[in-house]
């Protein structure tokens, strides 16, 4: 465990910090572990998603059909580790497609013309070629934040940092307050209902301590899961961010890579081809830790201001 | 989404994974945890009073104040229990302590709270150990501000938009709703001649908790509009109503015991709605990507205007 002082050092909270691991107290330690996702070669064959529930034993949440294209999986969540999320954009929209006048029948940003070239559409393995349709998928899973939200406000000490930077829970400590639910600003982690304690991505901390490679990166045939050392993998996604662009693909930029950003940059990060929103990941996220001194005095004030108007209350007349 | 009403306002632009939330919805029970957040800040409030009546020599609003104060805090305690996914792990809640967990922060003002709550309920009533208990009622009103207000902190730590942005000001507003409850509470039950202060407390929390509540609305922006709209706007405006009904009574009940009482009684039922409230409007910009999306692409865009003013390449880390 942290010393007090290390927990309550600002960069501990926000801010670029390079090494999570020694933060977190491990002197000695392998390097930090990551995964580099590049959705650029997904193509969505959820062999990641399998991987990982059978790799991890994870139950299965609900046989529900969603009519969002070929994603019946919906989102992360207790007992989705991998999520690959299917995106049909029309890449020339058609006028009456747009003005049927059903409001709420398309998805928000359906209707946003996508301009994209020819180029661009001949290029991605993902794009069909003459139903007019591009198709984005991408494998979500834990970002295993620098920051990491979850961590920070689990008040059992149930969530912790691992020596490779990864963020896991111990199931046989969490007691199911499920604080770390809202707390994640990806939407990650959630309760298990039946069980009561949260689950999420471990980054196969077992498959880890063997010196494997996670189950997800093992099974994706295109390598579009890849892992590695965080350092390492940062520097293999700026070259291939920088060849899609050489070869005319604009769109194409990382998520999660900037150990300045609101978190401190992701151990699980990205290679987009649209906003990171269309994905369902948020634009801007910010580690609420951020803010925690704020809250801490602004609770401190309103505890001396409610102190204040309890003897104040005294002040007045007898009897009445 | 038929949980989103119909607007005459356009819908700001944004995109989305099929209109998918972004954040989880917290999976905090309700009613265990509006109800532990209300009756929290009454226990808090309660233990303020009894310090008050006992050194000012109001024995019926002690008894009163003294009984609430650890009711409260058992309750509570029941309630927060009961909300766990795994309450025999409660313990565990004590293993470590973390200023960076409100939750656990909390769990150290809540456990000497409720101890000190009832030993000095359990010695007022008894009659044992009067010092002992004196000491123990000056300890409960210690905790028990913090007890009221943490629970802003709980809530402001975490990726919910309408409950993170309003960090500065959910401590007020839940500390003066804590005021209005918990002197509520005691001019619901304590005898008339003798609830003077409680009268007062109420009164002030509820004026600042219908004030601090319009600024924290001002100041979010966008984001007020889960606290106008749907369940939650219904209970915001249930929790002034109420509020303000106490009020008015209040004001009429100097020679009506019976109306202060109902006084009280709306007091204490605007806080909880507003509890409710909070709660649910934490859900709805859970749910809705819009409540991400819009803000933070906002920020993203001052940051982007920020930055061309200060000119390129002079940005310092």
């Amino acid at each position: 465990m942290s010393r007090l002082s290390e927990f309550l050092s600002p960069e501990s909270l926000w801010g670029r910090l390079d090494d999570p691991s020694q933060n977190a107290g491990y002197e000695d330690h392998p390097a930090r572990k990551g995964f580099f996702t590049d959705t650029s070669v997904c193509i969505g064959c959820k062999a990641c998603e399998v991987a990982c529930k059978e790799w991890n034993q994870v139950p299965d949440d609900g046989y529900l059909l969603t009519g969002m294209s070929y994603d019946n999986t919906q989102q992360l969540g207790a007992s989705t580790w991998r999520h690959v999320a299917f995106i049909e954009q029309p890449l020339e929209v058609a006028p009456q497609l747009t003005d049927l006048g059903m409001p709420g029948s398309r998805p928000p940003g359906w209707e946003r013309e996508v301009t994209l070239g020819e180029d661009l559409a001949a290029d991605q393995g993902a794009a069909s070629g003459d139903s007019g349709v591009r198709w984005l998928m991408s494998s979500d899973v834990c970002k295993h934040c620098t920051h990491a939200a979850c961590l920070d406000v689990c008040p059992t000490g149930s969530l912790f940092r691992t020596e490779f930077g990864t963020v896991v829970v111990q199931e046989d400590i969490c007691n199911g307050c499920g604080y770390c639910v809202p707390a994640c600003p990806y939407g990650v982690i959630d309760q298990r209902k039946d069980d009561g304690r949260a689950f999420k991505c471990t980054l196969c901390y077992d498959r880890l301590k063997e010196g494997q490679t996670p189950a997800c990166a093992q099974a994706c045939p295109t390598e579009s899961i890849q892992f590695g050392d965080l350092d390492e993998l940062r520097e293999r996604a700026a070259a291939r961010v920088e060849q899609l662009h050489e070869q005319g693909v604009d769109v194409a930029r990382l998520y999660g890579a900037d150990p300045d950003d609101g978190v401190g940059g992701d151990g699980a990060f990205f290679l987009l081809l649209d906003e990171p929103e269309v994905y369902g990941l948020p634009p801007d996220p910010v580690v609420t830790t951020r803010d925690l001194g704020s809250m801490w005095r602004h609770v401190g004030a309103g505890a001396l201001a409610l102190a204040g108007l309890g003897a104040a209350s005294f002040l007045g007349r007898r009897g009445r | 989404m038929s949980r989103r009403e119909q607007s005459m306002v356009p819908e700001p632009e944004f995109r989305s994974y099929y209109g998918r939330p972004i954040l989880k919805e917290p999976t905090w029970k309700t009613p265990d945890v509006p109800i532990y957040l209300w009756i929290g800040g009454i226990a808090g409030g309660s233990a303020l009073l009894a310090e008050g009546a006992a050194l000012s020599d109001r024995p019926g609003l002690e008894r009163v104040t003294r009984l609430t104060a650890a009711t409260g805090a058992a309750i509570g305690t029941v309630a927060l229990v009961h909300d766990l996914g795994r309450p025999e792990r409660f313990l565990n809640m004590l293993r470590v302590f973390k200023p960076t967990s409100p939750l656990s922060v909390g769990s150290y003002i809540l456990a000497p709270f409720s101890s000190f709550a009832g030993a000095a309920a359990a010695s007022h009533v008894t009659g044992v150990a009067p010092r002992l208990g004196r000491l123990a009622g000056a300890g409960a009103a210690l905790f028990g501000p913090p007890l009221a207000t943490y629970t802003a902190a709980l809530f402001s730590n975490t990726a919910i938009p309408v409950w993170h942005e309003a960090h500065r000001e959910l401590p007020f507003v839940f500390g003066s709703s804590a005021a209005a409850a918990a002197g509520g509470t005691a001019m619901m039950l304590a005898p008339t001649a003798e609830s003077g202060p409680a009268v007062r407390m109420a009164g002030i929390g509820a004026v600042a908790e219908l004030g601090i509540g319009h600024v924290m609305e001002q100041r979010l922006g966008m984001l007020a509009e889960p606290y106008e709209k749907g369940l939650a706007g219904r209970l915001t405006k249930l929790s002034r109503g109420l509020t303000v009904a106490g009020l008015g009574l209040s004001a009429l009940s100097r020679r009506r015991p019976w109306v202060r009482r109902v006084a009280g009684a709306s007091y204490s039922a605007g806080s909880l709605a507003l509890r409710f409230a909070v709660f649910e409007a934490g859900r709805e910009s859970a749910r809705d990507p819009k409540y991400v999306v819009v803000p933070q692409r906002a920020r993203m865009r001052a940051r982007e205007e920020e930055a061309q003013r200060q000119g390129s390449g002079t940005l310092s880390s």
